[in-house]
């Protein structure tokens, strides 16, 4: 899969009560939520953001409570990928499970700016950011979380058996 | 090459002879937890596979505590959606109001977790469970339907950071105090992926409300889960709230711990957090005056019925700040009751607080103590982040009950000597 699209960046520990304040947290649905999406930290963010637009983050990316709905607001407002150096253990299953794609690269965040372009190869792992004319490549995911990534999802992957 | 208590109970739950850490392992669940917020998306993915039932009626629990008592028309339909589906699937662990309480303190209440057991809760706080000897961690929606479908979970095998623990509290020191020293020593991402194994002499002088309130907190240093030896006070605890027999499993003396910490709990200070990660801490004693609009004492955290006692303890006989609007919140509705017998609600109502029925309400920013722009809360919570409790301009300083009752009093940020 190859994802194309321009930058917002942010710090560390960005935490999912901002991602998507709890009083927004009465509706499942991704466009509603991605309304709010980032409102608590960036209110220009739901009003910027395009189709394939990309998050690139610190270390501890997602941290704090379970709220899948943190995942389903950034995919919501079509974002396509988000780039982090580190994520907090309960936003990366809830990503993997709703098939957020999701990578780790210490490199690229620290040379994204807001507005960069980026470009990301999924299968290979490749992240390229055409702004800075800069390459990087990434960890590939175990085999295990490929496979219910490949199938779709956590709830595709039990369906298939 | 031995294995950690974690990795014990896991290996036992994969049906194993021995894990190793990194390793992707299919567990069977022992109990599967949603709540109000979680619960309607996991519900929507359950569905999606077309099951006549949830794998076992007695082994989920659903807890609808977030935003109930029903905040407004579209939380009232999330609670009616998780009633329905509760209804229609004879899910046995159903709680409504009347019965209800916050779901990490009602749960080892009602017996449903004991040591031994496999436990995933669509909440992050599920890691309170640990305090029992259960492997217990929060994961997502999906994750609690898949659960509920086929009573099993995949995790990765967790390292394990071990804190060995020794002597006594001082006087006024709390589990609270610990774990959030111990967030301000590791910091917010200290235990990411790992295991907060705690060990030592000084585990026996932790209460089982103690711990509770540490293992609860393993998240906000990104642990997978927080767990504490069996002893004579879990397997108390065990057989006075549950007819369920624990299965007890210890660290090998020859496991492998990613690093050791050693901690003298008679060095641990009165302890905040400041605004906006639970890593900020500070000694109290040593912090310049913060004064405070709000207090809140509860919470999954700290409504337990020792909660409310240390801060009847020192509310007894005086008066909030004018102004300081101190809310308490229990646990449950049995803390509740105990809380009333005891008189600490006495107390607390003539000392000028407020007490809620048991719900998360405030310590997200759901409703029954929302803050405005600029105001600032000293919370016996979890969270600190920005906007966590309302306004994004407001800020929240975490805190014992201890320190939260003495700070309503003074109407600043103080230690309960002082008051």
């Amino acid at each position: 899969m190859k994802l194309e699209g321009k930058v917002f960046k942010y710090g560390d520990h960005i935490d999912t009560d901002v991602i998507i304040p709890a009083q927004y947290l009465t509706t499942a649905d991704p466009k509603e939520l991605a309304k709010n999406c980032m409102s608590d930290i960036d209110k220009a963010f739901a009003k910027e953001v395009k189709e394939g637009d990309i998050i690139v983050g610190g270390i501890n990316f997602g941290c704090g409570s379970s709220r899948e709905h943190a995942p389903l607001a950034i995919k919501g407002s079509g974002v396509s990928c988000v780039i982090a150096k580190s994520f907090a253990r309960i936003f990366f299953r809830n990503a993997i499970n709703i098939g957020l794609p999701i990578l780790e690269c210490d490199e690229a965040v620290n040379d994204a700016e807001k507005g960069d372009i980026i470009v990301v190869d999924t299968d290979n792992g490749i992240i390229t950011n055409k702004t800075k004319n800069k390459e990087y490549t990434t960890q590939p995911f175990p085999e295990f979380l490929v496979n219910i990534i490949n199938s779709g999802g956590l709830i595709n992957s039990i369906r298939k058996g | 090459m031995g294995m950690t208590m974690t990795q014990k109970i896991l290996a036992n739950g994969s049906g194993q002879k021995s894990v190793t850490a990194g390793q992707f392992i299919n567990c069977s669940l022992d109990l599967v937890l949603g709540n109000d917020i979680t619960t309607p998306v996991a519900i929507k993915e359950f569905e999606k596979m077309n099951l006549s039932g949830v794998f076992d009626k007695s082994k989920v629990a659903i807890v609808p505590d977030h935003f109930t008592p029903n905040r407004d028309i579209d939380s009232a339909q999330q609670c009616k959606l998780i009633r329905d589906f509760a209804h229609g699937k004879e899910v046995e662990n159903y709680f409504e109001i009347g019965e209800v309480g916050i779901e990490h303190a009602l749960l080892p209440e009602k017996g449903l977790v004991v040591a031994g057991d496999v436990v995933i809760g669509a909440d992050s706080h599920t890691c309170t469970y640990g305090a029992l000897g259960a492997f217990s961690t929060g994961i997502g929606s999906t994750d609690m339907a898949a659960g509920m479908a086929t009573g099993k979970c995949w995790f990765k095998v967790p390292s394990a950071i071990q804190f060995n623990l020794t002597g006594k509290f001082s006087k006024y020191v709390s589990g609270k105090d610990l774990i959030l020293h111990i967030i301000g020593m590791i910091g917010v991402d200290g235990a990411l992926y790992k295991s907060m194994e705690f060990s030592g002499e000084g585990v026996a002088n932790l209460t089982m409300d103690d711990r509770f309130t540490i293992a609860n907190m393993a998240i906000e240093a990104g642990a997978k889960n927080g767990i504490f030896p069996v002893d004579d006070k879990t397997l108390e605890y065990i057989k006075d709230h549950s007819e369920r027999e624990p299965k007890v499993f210890a660290a090998d003396d020859d496991a492998e711990y990613d690093q050791v910490i050693n901690i003298n709990l008679a060095e641990v200070p009165l302890t905040v957090a400041k605004p906006h990660l639970p890593e900020n801490t500070e000694a109290v004693d040593k912090m310049e005056k913060v004064m405070v609009d709000q207090v809140v004492i509860g919470s999954c955290t700290n409504g337990r019925i020792s909660d409310l006692k240390a801060a009847a303890d020192i509310l007894r006989g005086k008066k909030v700040k004018k102004g300081v609007r101190t809310i308490i919140f229990p646990g449950t509705q049995k803390i509740y009751l105990e809380a009333m017998e005891k008189g600490y609600f006495k107390d607390m109502i003539e000392a000028g607080c407020v007490v809620s029925a048991p719900t998360c309400g405030p310590c997200l920013g759901g409703h029954m103590g929302v803050l405005a722009a600029g105001e600032v809360a000293v919370s016996t919570t979890n969270r600190n982040f920005v906007g966590r409790m309302g306004h994004v301009d407001s800020k929240v300083y975490l805190a014992s009950p201890a320190v939260a009752a003495a700070s309503a009093i003074a109407g600043y940020i103080t230690t309960p000597d002082k008051v």
